[in-house]
């Protein structure tokens, strides 16, 4: 073991080595990479906030059951009783005609609530489904429509499901993106591990022939490619934090517009710690590749 | 400890090699190979260090038939062998010290015992204070006794050299060759290709005497 962490701890030595030797380059790359990287990243930030923006919302769908005009008590009652017997709901609340149109005053329409000459507002039913499962909440619906007296249902939920299918939408798209520029980053680590095996060619030919194993020419390399895959994770990290951090007020003034209360967040420990982690990895891929196809091609 | 029994080697394009080539080195001896350019000198060291492998006949080193070793245990098989080329190959971004350090970072010495080492290695070809020096700063006499150390500093019990003396004045190639008989004093087996055998006359060498591929004469 001991021996192990003192060959590690030379390559780490010899990769530190290679990628001093050529400073502007080395973070040349790592910018690229943290760029590659920054760009998915920061999409799939976005659209984890916008999904808990939404998953707050939509974790209550409501279907509104408006009654037919002129108000029959007689029907209002039967909808009572038939929601009453439904198991697969959660809550329903009644809503009579009086109590809407106060609402509806306190909402800021006073002006024009104390205009109407009577009160055009129906009763109307509002009911909160068990579950979550979005074709049980149209068949609920689709059910209440056929109900004697009823004139309207409303499924509350629609938009958001809307907005669920178009944020799963953009989630695809940006992880399709993290797969092509992950391609990517493997093939600029590759050809820059390439280029450092041209350039020490000497090196690892004197090496062999002091009786250098294939691992103690590969060590170094990997970790260069590990190390740069690091600095690229640090770069995208800096860049997506630098992100948030610019459009965090904006979006706060904009949530303040809506009367909502809503901050960007920052990625979290495990989200940072699965980047650097996905950087380490494409960086060590990269390099894995285009040592062993250098060995290859010298045996 | 060497032995070569009926080696031939072809290269691609039938240039060059080797054609059933036998003789033996024992534990400790001194040998010159000598012969004209393009004889198989620098074919025969090659077989030696596996860098070739022979294309019939089996050649055998400490024990090993080298012909018949997995790719992966040649390293090994070369960390026991000394390797002086004649191509000296210093790596010249590295100081002196670092050259003749490399193949005891390769094998993973400890570093205060590999320091010990390659000061005495350096010490003994006469370079006890130039390690921190850059190769390129080295007359050609000099920068060929660093890659002797470089080949020694691991302590092989088979020494190999090609041309060490080639493009050095009569001084420096009688302290080259001095060295070496030093070595086989101490026990090294030493085989040096050499276009100027008498220069190791007084150690009383084996003599192999190469001829378009073929050894021509073993004394």
């Amino acid at each position: 073991m001991k021996g192990w962490l003192h060959q590690q701890a030379g390559a780490i030595v010899r990769a530190l080595r290679h990628l001093g030797r050529n400073p502007l380059g080395s973070l040349l790359t790592a910018i690229v990479i943290g760029i590659a990287l920054a760009l998915p990243a920061g999409g799939l930030l976005l659209l984890e906030n916008a999904n808990r923006v939404v998953g707050d919302v939509g974790e209550k769908p409501e279907i509104s059951i408006f009654m037919n005009m002129p108000p029959d008590a007689a029907q209002s009652a039967e909808v009572e009783r038939r929601l009453t017997d439904l198991p697969s709901l959660s809550s329903f609340r009644y809503v009579p005609r009086e109590e809407a149109l106060e609402q509806l005053a306190a909402g800021g329409l006073q002006d024009v609530v104390s205009d109407l000459a009577t009160n055009p507002l129906p009763d109307a039913f509002v009911v909160t489904p068990a579950g979550n499962d979005p074709a049980a909440f149209d068949e609920l619906a689709e059910q209440f429509r056929a109900w004697p007296g009823v004139h309207t249902v409303q499924l509350d939920s629609a938009w958001v499901e809307r907005i669920h299918a178009l944020i799963d939408l953009g989630r695809q798209a940006f992880t399709l993106l993290a797969a092509i520029l992950a391609a990517a980053l493997v093939v600029v680590t590759f050809n820059t591990i390439r280029l450092q095996l041209m350039t020490q060619r000497t090196e690892i030919e004197v090496s062999r022939l002091l009786g250098a194993t294939d691992n103690f020419i590969r060590r170094p390399y990997l970790w260069t490619g590990m190390l740069q895959g690091l600095l690229g994770g640090l770069v995208a990290w800096l860049l997506v934090s630098a992100m948030i951090n610019t459009l965090r007020e904006p979006v706060a003034n904009l949530a303040t517009s809506y009367g909502a209360s809503f901050a960007l967040g920052q990625p979290s420990l495990a989200e940072v710690a699965t980047l650097l982690g996905v950087a380490v990895a494409l960086g060590f891929a990269g390099a894995a590749l285009s040592v062993d196809r250098h060995l290859r091609e010298a045996a | 400890m060497i032995a070569f029994d009926r080696v031939s080697l072809h290269y691609p394009g039938g240039q060059g090699g080797l054609t059933d080539v036998s003789f033996r080195l024992e534990r400790g001896e001194l040998a010159v190979l000598s012969g004209h350019s393009g004889a198989g000198k620098t074919s025969l060291l090659k077989l030696i260090a596996a860098i070739e492998r022979p294309s019939a006949g089996t050649v055998t080193v400490g024990g090993e038939d080298v012909g018949a070793l997995p790719r992966q245990a040649i390293p090994y098989l070369r960390r026991n062998i000394g390797l002086v080329l004649q191509e000296i190959r210093l790596l010249l971004d590295r100081s002196v010290f670092d050259n003749v350090l490399l193949p005891l970072t390769i094998t993973g010495h400890p570093p205060a015992d590999a320091s010990r080492r390659v000061q005495a290695a350096l010490e003994r070809v006469g370079l006890g204070g130039r390690g921190g020096e850059m190769p390129l700063s080295l007359s050609g006499g000099e920068q060929q006794r660093v890659a002797i150390a470089r080949a020694v500093v691991n302590r092989p019990s088979i020494l190999v050299a090609d041309e060490p003396t080639a493009h050095l004045d009569a001084d420096y190639a009688g302290d080259i060759a001095a060295l070496f008989r030093s070595f086989h004093a101490a026990g090294v087996t030493v085989l040096v290709a050499t276009h100027d055998s008498s220069l190791f006359d007084d150690a009383a060498p084996r003599r192999l005497v190469m001829s378009h591929g073929q050894l021509a004469e073993v004394a």
